[in-house]
């Protein structure tokens, strides 16, 4: 198989607004492929049709060889594809090591593993996952009382917990101090090489998306406006328009 | 250690006290059982609004439900419907003890199975709705049911239906409920502590949290918020289903879909002892009960303007609970203390 996720003419609006156009984009396996653009330019929509939270007008999604078009959230999740949001979205009146338990993978959907306990293998990797990150010696505390970054760090470790095959990442960067923002791209990197997760991410930070990604697609304007390596976006004058307002 | 060592202590006086009540005060028998009621009550409710963050004003419709299912059983066991009416409380519905106990279990096993069907149905169709709507909702359920029993000749309609007569004295009566209502709340209790410390309890608690974020991490929120209602609906099918027996008539809106009371005190309980804790629940029910009776004896014809008070003074000094406020105080002294202990 050589294409992981493929996205067909993937259109979208809100009523008379136009969030997508006719937007196609693939990511083979194994890759860390980025997507850029100006705020408002259909990015986020983009992930959440990719994902199931809306239904798309017209055009197809496929995941590992299967259109995911009409599934939903939950189901899509459980195929291997996950998102992070670009807002953290954590379980702030749990501590994180039950955060972390709790986002286990659910391949087992019976009786008996929703009325089971929590294993000790599925607790090992969690804090395995804490260390990681670099949130283990924070285990016991409430996701809530978190500061911001360390909340992203912990929903990158809740998203690795459930062992997907590939993570669409709404700014992963967003809202982190810059010194850490370094240790963030190493981890991304490591997720991609060692786990082996292939990776699709929304990124403003040039600097990051260029150090992180082999491939970026460009949107504005809900339409696609180029793609190619990154010294080929970096230079492509369209690009530079629309983060510069030129349309 | 020694913590746990106090809590055990704590357990093991608070089991031998309970045990101990009837015999010291036997004039509150019923009373006291009612207080057990409550605890059941307060704790079912607090698996869906303090654990889940679903906050259900429909949970007294399983209640109502089981109390009818319970009844109707018993009656229809031994007795020609329309003679039960003629004759409802006479000395003709006077059944042997085997025949009462038979009838009773049996109307709590079909009341059990009733209840937790329904929810299962009601849960699959509106726990998609969240927050406010959900609430609404679930208030309107309960209305519903009792506008619906009003209706219903078969049970009584607005008359009621008179349950069959206890086949002893009322020593024993009072003694027996008194009992099934202790262990009908410790069996909850012991069942929800396992619930919690398992899958189930962390994915309520997720849901709680962030469900949008529970949804995109592949959890069936759906099969889980309904197993949550149906595990409070089968707790309350039998509390409901004895409750009625204890009453001894049924009226459908005063005693079975009582939502203006009971309906309430479960959330006011709850909250009041801390929700979304275990034994916050029943911390909250015991002062509640304890209150109120205490309002009653002395403060009657004031008593509702009291309670009224109760409740502004919880919300407004205890919005997190008693349970709540404790946990919050011990946390601040720890973190002082760490602060204080830890120069870096």
């Amino acid at each position: 198989m050589t294409i992981l996720l493929e996205v067909e003419g993937v259109s979208k609006s809100f009523g008379g607004v136009v969030a997508n156009r006719n937007i196609s984009l693939s990511v083979a396996p194994g890759k860390v492929v980025g997507l850029i653009g100006p705020n408002g330019s259909g990015k986020t929509t983009l992930f959440n049709s990719i994902v199931g939270y809306h239904p798309i007008d017209a055009g197809s999604v496929t995941f590992s060889g299967q259109k995911i078009s009409r599934l939903r959230v939950p189901q899509i999740a459980r195929l291997g594809l996950l998102r992070t949001f670009q807002q953290t979205h954590i379980y702030a009146k749990m501590n994180c090591t039950k955060n972390m338990q709790i986002s286990a993978a659910t391949r087992d959907r019976g009786l008996r593993h929703m009325f089971g306990r929590v294993d000790a293998e599925v607790t090992g990797k969690a804090e395995r996952l804490l260390e990681f990150v670099g949130l283990y010696p924070k285990r016991e505390q409430l996701a809530g009382d978190l500061s911001f970054g360390q909340q992203k760090l912990l929903e990158f470790a809740m998203a690795l917990m459930s062992e997907p095959k590939m993570l669409l990442l709404d700014e992963p960067t967003a809202g982190i101090n810059p010194t850490l923002i370094n240790g963030m791209i190493d981890r991304l990197k490591k997720a991609n090489s060692e786990l082996g997760i292939t990776l699709l991410v929304i990124e403003h930070n040039m600097r990051v998306i260029m150090n992180l990604a082999e491939h970026i697609y460009c949107l504005a304007h809900g339409e696609l406006l180029a793609e190619g390596a990154p010294e080929v976006i970096r230079g492509d004058q369209r690009v530079i328009d629309a983060y510069l307002g030129a349309h | 250690m020694r913590y746990s060592g106090i809590r055990q202590g704590a357990y093991v006086l608070l089991g031998l006290g309970a045990l101990a009540a009837p015999m010291v005060f036997p004039a509150y028998q019923a009373q006291l059982a009612v207080l057990w009621l409550m605890v059941v009550l307060a704790l079912t409710w607090d698996i869906m609004g303090g654990q889940m963050g679903y906050n259900s004003f429909g949970n007294i419709v399983y209640f109502g439900l089981g109390m009818y299912v319970t009844a109707v059983v018993q009656r229809d066991l031994f007795f020609d419907v329309e003679e039960y009416a003629a004759v409802a409380g006479g000395i003709d519905a006077q059944l042997s003890v085997l025949q009462y106990f038979a009838g009773l279990s049996l109307g709590l096993l079909a009341a059990t199975v009733v209840c937790v069907l329904v929810a299962a149905l009601l849960g699959s169709g509106i726990l998609g709705l969240r927050g406010h709507y959900f609430a609404i909702c679930t208030l309107g359920l309960g209305v519903a049911a009792g506008e619906i029993a009003s209706g219903m000749d078969y049970v009584g309609a607005g008359s009621g239906l008179v349950t069959p007569l206890y086949p002893a004295d009322a020593d024993s009566r009072g003694a027996f409920f008194y009992f099934y209502f202790l262990a009908l709340a410790t069996i909850t209790l012991l069942t929800l502590r396992g619930l919690y410390a398992r899958r189930f309890g962390l994915a309520i608690n997720s849901i709680r949290d962030n469900e949008d974020k529970a949804e995109a991490m592949g959890l069936q929120t759906t099969r889980y918020k309904t197993m949550a209602w149906c595990i409070s609906a089968f707790f309350l099918a039998l509390a409901g289903g004895a409750y009625g027996n204890l009453i001894g008539f049924i009226d459908p809106i005063d005693v079975a879909f009582a939502g203006s009371t009971l309906g309430v005190w479960m959330v006011l309980m709850a909250i009041l002892g801390g929700k979304g804790t275990l034994w916050g629940p029943v911390i909250g029910a015991a002062i509640f009960h304890l209150t109120q009776e205490i309002f009653w004896t002395y403060l009657l014809g004031w008593q509702r303007v009291a309670l009224g008070f109760l409740i502004i003074v919880i919300v407004v000094f205890f919005p997190r609970g008693i349970l709540g406020w404790f946990r919050e105080r011990r946390h601040r002294y720890v973190v002082a203390q760490d602060a204080s202990g830890d120069p870096a």
